[in-house]
């Protein structure tokens, strides 16, 4: 089991849990990213952060820090 | 009978051209009490007694972030009698999670599914019937942009206000959550209004700590509660808000197969072909300096300038003074009415409007890259930079732009959602010299530099280092502190925006301007010119000939002993000054009145010679550095305020620009003496200090975990 911030790009990973609690935690999840969502990695920014990640048919982007809570396989 | 809708979706769903679209000009823009977060109002355009309200764009409703909990209490508290949940059709699977949660509000709903031309053209199928069906509500078609289905869904939104019912949710969670729900309920029935009964029971499950503080239940049914909650934790091994996040997808999961059909045979969309390049590893940083370019290029140097250039001296400089001296003359007007009139009011009202064509041209590019989805890429791209000194990647525009003019600078810090970022943005984009003080550099390099080469490298050098000290050190200050929002952001499809959108954007944001920043402009430049204007000669009060003899240079010469440590406290610099917050250029106008010249060329030649004998190198680079960095002029201040929309924010910020380039001239002065004479002196000693607390307000660790408890509270909702 992987974080979602050690994924490759191009790279399609399903959650496994997330962790942490509160604002953080709650605000990845109502973006949709929940137990068994799958995300597809589409592109790191130019600068190596952000991530941008297309999770149930939209474009989303999730800083690295961020996307260390989620844990993938 | 009056009706209520409140428009609610998440954002990018196509609801402001939906609002746009249904109230057409009968609209109010003001702010939600006591945040800046904007509130639009609007009747219905054919039917008046329709309000709508356009309710902040969100995700969920969630306790954590100011629009969604602006947006939950005016649902619950002022129960609007119908909700139309606009649903972007082209994302259906995030935007159904806000309509599950909306459902449970006990109002009214219809949802709208909007971007149907989307759908179509992707190739997909929503059925509407079954979705209305899953979902327990009126559901119809839109497609905003082509301006199809939208009083359809208006009609559908009053007819069901009119009937009296009340929204029953028909989702259900699984069994075990079900059955902490309905404990809850039970104990706390009769505390809350019978068809808010679910919301509140399963917020009260989530552990809302908004919620909860509301309805002041006993430590008993409080301890019945947590029983029941931890119950539940146990079998899912999940905390019980996370639980419920995941029961409103996998539910919406289970619906959304009978009611969408994807091509499965899909092409890369458009948007898709766009992002391959514009956010490309290696295109993105020159395509993104080319579009700032273009942006800065036509608003601040080219169409910008010229419109300003020809307001300012041509309209506000010849045409309109002349008319109105004519007018005034004619009709036999004394001549100090005439002066105030002339001199105060009319240069007053020019500094105001001055700004406004600039303000209109970059308003429109940023209605446009907000409207077509580059500007969320713009943070994409620049969010590493930035947020390392406590800005957003949105904050490149401003700064850019203040580089110009600080103005329409702050006043672009308007694309910028998180509230604290924002605040940071308008605080420091004029550290930037702005096109206004670039005279003041010229004059001080080229009196008292021969034209050194780096003097003006140096000045923008100072500005944005600056900008990256301030937002280092205001990130760790208490009103700053806490979690960095999580950046979690969607990159929406590109699209054209409408032309009428663009423009409605444009005037929203300029007539603001004109309004609320108008009136401190026209105020202090009336202040200031009395101040300039009258004076007490020979023990008698009146008008006086002479500058030197006004209100101004008096406060001058008591402030002036302030600027001492600086090196610079003679009261005609003190003065020029105080004469920059009109307009910077006014610094080397006024300097030059001072030292007894009529009038003085943009970049001050004449009195270089006088000049070089009252400062020195050090004192001169001293006061270039106070004035590009301390308050701006009466218009920014007056942009600060709108954007800032609280007068303490509004004087937080221009007193710590003030006090910091205080800080930053002492130490230049005094460490550059010490290093020329080698003596210490009571000013070095306060420069040591000085620096030793800057240094420690840069360096110490941040208190991080303040949190998100903290940052509500401050909000005051």
């Amino acid at each position: 089991m992987q974080t979602l911030r050690e994924a490759k790009c191009g790279q399609t990973v399903t959650v496994v849990k997330i962790t942490g609690e509160g604002a953080t935690k709650r605000r990845i999840m109502d973006m949709g990213i929940t137990k068994g969502t799958q995300i597809y990695i589409r592109k790191v920014a130019p600068l190596g952060d952000p991530v941008e990640v297309t999770v149930r048919g939209y474009e989303l982007s999730i800083r690295k820090a961020d996307a260390e809570i989620i844990l993938v396989e | 009978m009056p009706i209520k809708i409140a428009l609610a979706g998440n954002p990018n769903s196509g609801k402001t051209t939906i609002f746009n679209a249904m109230t057409g000009s009968n609209q109010f823009v003001g702010n939600w009490p006591g945040v800046t977060v904007e509130k639009k109002e609007g009747k219905l355009r054919n039917n008046r007694d329709v309000t709508i309200v356009d309710l902040p764009g969100i995700y969920s409703l969630s306790p954590y972030t100011l629009e969604e909990v602006i947006a939950r209490n005016f649902l619950i508290n002022e129960r609007p009698d119908v909700i139309l949940n606009i649903v972007d059709g082209s994302n259906l699977e995030r935007n159904l999670y806000l309509t599950t949660q909306l459902a449970e509000l006990g109002i009214p709903m219809v949802v709208a599914v909007n971007m149907m031309d989307i759908v179509e053209k992707n190739g997909d199928r929503i059925y509407p019937d079954k979705l209305s069906e899953e979902l327990g509500c009126p559901v119809v078609q839109v497609s905003a942009l082509k301006g199809k289905g939208i009083f359809e869904a208006a009609e559908k939104a009053v007819s069901l206000a009119g009937k009296n019912t009340t929204m029953v949710p028909k989702h259900r969670f699984s069994d075990n959550v079900e059955h902490a729900i309905g404990s809850i309920q039970e104990l706390i029935e009769g505390q809350v209004p019978e068809n808010q009964l679910r919301w509140f029971a399963v917020k009260v499950f989530e552990r809302d700590s908004k919620v909860m503080e509301q309805l002041n239940l006993n430590d008993n049914t409080k301890q019945r509660i947590e029983d029941e909650i931890l119950r539940c934790e146990d079998v899912f091994d999940d905390d019980s808000e996370s639980i419920i996040v995941n029961e409103r997808y996998v539910y919406i999961s289970s619906i959304i197969k009978h009611c969408f059909l994807k091509n499965t045979e899909r092409k890369l969309t458009t948007s898709d072909k766009i992002d391959m390049v514009v956010t490309n590893r290696w295109l993105a940083l020159p395509i993104f300096a080319l579009v700032m370019f273009v942006v800065y290029y036509v608003s601040v140097t080219t169409v910008g300038t010229w419109i300003t250039d020809w307001t300012n001296d041509v309209l506000f400089g010849e045409i309109i003074p002349q008319a109105v001296e004519n007018f005034l003359v004619s009709i036999g007007t004394a001549e100090l009415l005439q002066s105030l009139i002339l001199d105060g009011i009319v240069a007053g009202v020019g500094a105001v409007l001055g700004f406004v064509p600039q303000m209109f041209v970059l308003f429109a590019f940023l209605a446009f890259l907000e409207a077509c989805g580059y500007m969320a890429r713009i943070a994409f791209i620049m969010d590493r930079i930035f947020r390392k000194f406590g800005l957003s990647g949105k904050s490149f525009i401003p700064i850019l732009i203040g580089s110009g003019c600080g103005v329409p600078g702050i006043m672009a810090s308007r694309t910028i959602e998180n509230d604290r970022d924002r605040k940071m943005t308008i605080i420091t984009t004029t550290f930037i010299p702005c096109g206004a003080k670039l005279p003041i550099i010229a004059l001080i390099a080229g009196a008292m530099f021969g034209g050194e080469w780096w003097v003006a490298p140096s000045a923008y050098f100072a500005g944005i280092a600056a900008i990256i000290c301030s937002g280092i050190i205001l990130k760790k200050t208490k009103p700053f502190s806490g979690d960095p929002a999580p950046f979690v952001m969607e990159l929406p499809p590109y699209h054209l925006p409408t032309v009428t959108n663009v423009l409605r954007s444009m005037w929203e944001r300029g007539w603001s301007f004109i309004k609320k920043a108008g009136t401190v402009i026209l105020l202090s430049t009336i202040i200031v010119w009395f101040g300039s204007n009258f004076g007490i000669v020979d023990g008698r009060f009146g008008m006086v000939e002479d500058l030197s003899d006004g209100f101004l240079s008096i406060i001058g010469g008591i402030l002036a002993p302030i600027f001492t440590p600086l090196g610079w406290g003679n009261w005609q610099a003190a003065v020029a000054s105080l004469t920059g917050l009109i307009a910077k250029e006014n610094v080397v106008g006024t300097l030059g009145i001072l030292y007894g010249f009529a009038e003085v060329s943009e970049d001050g030649a004449e009195i270089w010679g006088t000049l070089s004998t009252s400062f020195t190198t050090l004192s001169a680079y001293s006061f270039l550095i106070f004035n590009l960095l301390c308050a701006p002029c009466f218009a920014a201040i007056g942009a600060i305020r709108r954007e800032m929309n609280n007068p303490k924010w509004t004087l937080f910020a221009i007193g710590y620009q003030t006090f910091f380039a205080y800080a930053i001239s002492l130490c230049i002065y005094q460490f550059g003496n010490l290093i020329n004479h080698g003596t210490f002196t009571l000013g070095s000693a306060a420069a040591v200090l000085v620096l030793v607390v800057f240094l420690y307000m840069l360096l110490r660790p941040g208190s991080e975990k303040r949190s998100k408890i903290k940052v509500l509270k401050t909000v005051g909702v």
